[in-house]
């Protein structure tokens, strides 16, 4: 097998080891932590799937955006002492398990008779970068482009309005 | 074929993996910050069968789809932790089963 091959089998692993952390470990930090742990390596898969651009990207706003404001939501909560958290009733616990399970079967099995068909055009390496991006995001694609500033002004807009104390 | 030269299916089975931790995470914890990451991470497993088909099919629109979802989940964590810290702020406790009185 090639180097890359392994990385990918390797990444993958820590991925979903990374994974089921955030959802099994008591202590939130923790599960911050090890989802940050678990979005660098799909930003590596990213990278062997030579999308190097939306590799950078995952970066900077998951694990450098996105996971910041939940440490400092964690912190601000002073959740950081693991107070108990209500436990889960056996019976929701099994219905969550099978459920996964269930869910995790059907999915592969769906999706796999849908892979039959050969791959649409000849590979090519290029389709990640930059430029390719950057071509169809400013030609094809350039309304959505624009209406998700707006959309990120009304986002700030709304965490600015929740986030105010109201005068009382 | 892929440039990691390992088949779409093993893709495909690592995102529905990821996909379903994920939805067995919303489905186990009670913790409403945990919840959050649980639904991160399955925008995550989405993202990532996009962007290997995506190579898979030679197509760059599926990528510039990826783009708009993390644009998409970076708002929603802004207004969904805002939210939280303001639910926090009415009542001390993280727990969602007390959020079931929004209902009524």
């Amino acid at each position: 097998m090639e180097v890359i091959t392994v990385l990918f089998y390797v990444l993958a692993a820590v991925a979903l080891l990374a994974a089921i952390t955030v959802v099994f470990h008591k202590n939130p930090i923790y599960s911050v932590l090890s989802l940050v742990v678990s979005f660098f390596a799909i930003a590596g898969e990213y990278i062997l799937l030579n999308a190097q651009f939306l590799a950078a990207v995952h970066i900077i706003v998951y694990a450098g955006a996105i996971m910041v404001l939940f440490l400092f939501v964690i912190m601000l909560l002073n959740l950081n002492d693991t107070e108990s958290e209500a436990r889960s009733s056996v019976l929701s616990k099994g219905i969550a398990f099978i459920g996964a399970g269930l869910l995790f079967l059907t999915l592969t099995a769906a999706m796999k008779s849908a892979t039959g068909i050969a791959p649409a055009a000849a590979q090519n390496n290029e389709i990640g970068l930059i430029k390719t991006l950057g071509n169809v995001l400013f030609t094809e694609y350039l309304l959505p482009f624009e209406l998700s500033s707006l959309l990120f002004l009304t986002a700030m807009i709304g965490a600015v309005m929740l986030g105010k104390r109201e005068l009382a | 074929m892929l440039p990691t030269g390992v088949p779409i299916e093993h893709y495909i089975y690592l995102a529905t993996a990821l996909f379903c931790i994920g939805a067995m995470g919303v489905l186990l914890r009670k913790n409403i910050i945990v919840l959050f990451m649980c639904i991160e991470m399955m925008l995550n497993a989405v993202n990532l069968l996009l962007v290997a088909f995506s190579q898979y099919h030679a197509d760059p629109s599926a990528q510039v789809f990826v783009f708009f979802i993390m644009l998409v989940a970076a708002a929603e964590a802004t207004v969904g932790l805002a939210i939280m810290v303001m639910l926090y702020r009415n009542s001390p406790s993280v727990d969602v089963d007390i959020w079931n009185r929004l209902r009524s």
